[in-house]
């Protein structure tokens, strides 16, 4: 069977924008998330994300370009450039037709839907502006990849919410391991840090106001982030052959539905995924060193999560070494699983695990090796990395050291 | 001839050209500045925007309408008709 490497990868988050704020970030245990800033977040209760304050749309576009891109595909378009410029890939005609985008988003470009809804409703115009569809169509940013790069292969976008970039990066990993493509961009991208974004997050009542602190005993809520992250990935001989940075084998990917509740999640599907996972990858459960976990520090999530690995993993479960990056970068909803790939591939190549930080208090649910507050040098062979989505749809990717 | 909504109205397409004013010129065509059909759409927006008029614009048929596009002077013999005919 083919193998699939990733051979790039770029991102734009809380922590920064390009690969080494993201990775010092993620080492040094910094904090992204701060008080949030835009039009009318004084009237939100929640007044707290993981901005991508770094990330400003005139440093990288024109007013032209700009007119058409809402920021979660200009997020996509720059992480998408640093990690194809990263991968050394050159996409030529012939190969052009042999590649793939597949891009995960929660909602698209809701930014724009909201200065939108804004200019109709709140200021009683009967006009918005004229590029509302082809800048918040969920599709956009994986539209906007292929006309980048020339790609016209299959490329689709793909939503689950949480779940969305695992999806996305789980599908792109088939089409290259099955022959259909020879190399693909995938990730995911997410922006909405706007009144109106948060504004129906407020509603459902699980948003912390103070902070991120996944698996700790005094955990309150999840905090919202933004970014994309965007990985190549290439069949593993053709990235060999031509002398590609290999960061590490996309060994499988494990996708299960709980068929249960629309928010509550349920440890049997989160199981049947990381199984899933383990044994489309051909890996024994204690081969896995690291879990990137989906630690969205909601009660329900972690501890949930926390029950999943436990009737995966057996007694192995407490050799692991399981962080959430989302304590520093937030949680990036559709770009999630991207983003937390980063924290993986830093793991296997590095030897460094992130930490959860913010991490104050056990909690006796969630009595695994959380990796707390401080990065661990630890060398590992393999990982997972978790994505539970709202809706019950869980996806899981395994990943190898090469 | 100049007037007030001649000289609004070449401020709007240099814009979306990335022009100087005084190269947009009454006999300038779109093609010539370099405005794609994307950029006719961001110009009617604005026109719309800046003189609080209803531009009849159909971006699939852009030659067919009564909004007639085919020059500089066209466009605002155009704007100037739609602000006489709502006035």
């Amino acid at each position: 069977m083919r193998r699939v490497a990733v051979t790039g990868v770029g991102v734009v988050s809380a922590l920064g924008v390009g690969r080494k704020a993201h990775f010092d970030g993620l080492r040094e245990g910094r904090c992204g998330i701060g008080e949030l800033e835009f039009r009318d977040v004084e009237r939100l209760s929640v007044t707290i994300g993981g901005q991508a304050k770094d990330f400003k749309s005139e440093d990288h576009f024109g007013r032209s370009q700009i007119a058409l891109l809402d920021r979660f595909t200009q997020m996509a378009l720059i992480a998408g450039k640093e990690a194809v410029e990263d991968s050394g890939i050159e996409i030529d005609e012939a190969l052009g037709l042999r590649s793939a985008v597949v891009i995960g988003s929660g909602m698209g470009g809701l930014g724009t839907l909201d200065e939108g809804y804004r200019t109709v409703f709140e200021e009683g115009k009967n006009r918005v502006h004229p590029f509302v569809v082809p800048r918040s169509m969920s599709n956009a940013a994986a539209s906007q990849l292929s006309m980048a790069y020339g790609i016209k292969g299959p490329a689709w976008s793909v939503s689950t919410a949480c779940s969305s970039s695992n999806h996305a990066i789980g599908q792109a990993f088939h089409l290259v391991r099955s022959g259909l493509s020879d190399a693909a961009i995938t990730g995911g991208a997410e922006s909405m840090l706007c009144f109106g974004g948060v504004k129906c997050w407020e509603g459902l009542r699980v948003m912390s106001k103070d902070g991120c602190r996944p698996f700790c005993k005094t955990r309150n809520g999840m905090v919202q982030g933004e970014g994309a992250a965007i990985l190549v990935l290439e069949e593993m001989e053709s990235a060999k052959a031509r002398g590609a940075h290999i960061w590490g084998e996309i060994a499988g990917v494990g996708m299960t539905s709980d068929a249960g509740d629309i928010v509550q999640p349920d440890p049997d599907g989160a199981s049947r995924a990381i199984r899933s996972a383990l044994k489309d990858a051909g890996l024994a459960p204690e081969q896995i060193g690291y879990v990137n976990a989906h630690g969205t520090a909601t009660a329900a999530n972690d501890r949930s999560e926390c029950t999943a690995l436990k009737d995966a993993f057996g007694d192995h479960a407490y050799k692991l070494m399981v962080s959430s990056t989302k304590s520093m970068h937030g949680h990036g909803i559709g770009a999630a699983g991207a983003l937390e790939s980063l924290a993986v591939l830093l793991a296997l190549t590095e030897g460094v695990i992130p930490p959860t930080i913010g991490y104050q208090e056990p909690d006796p649910d969630c009595d695994l090796d959380v990796v707390p507050n401080v990065a661990r040098d630890a060398k590992i062979d393999a990982a997972i990395s978790n994505s539970f989505a709202f809706g019950g749809l869980n996806a899981v990717l395994a990943f190898k050291k090469v | 001839m100049s007037s007030d909504t001649e000289l609004k109205v070449r401020e709007i397409i240099a814009e979306q050209a990335v022009l100087d004013v005084d190269e947009v010129k009454p006999e300038s065509t779109p093609e010539e500045l370099g405005l794609d059909s994307l950029s006719m759409v961001e110009i009617v927006f604005a026109i719309e925007e800046a003189f609080d008029i209803t531009v009849p614009f159909n971006a699939n048929e852009p030659n067919a309408s009564d909004f007639d596009i085919s020059n500089v002077a066209a466009i605002v013999k155009a704007v100037e008709a739609l602000r006489a005919a709502e006035a």
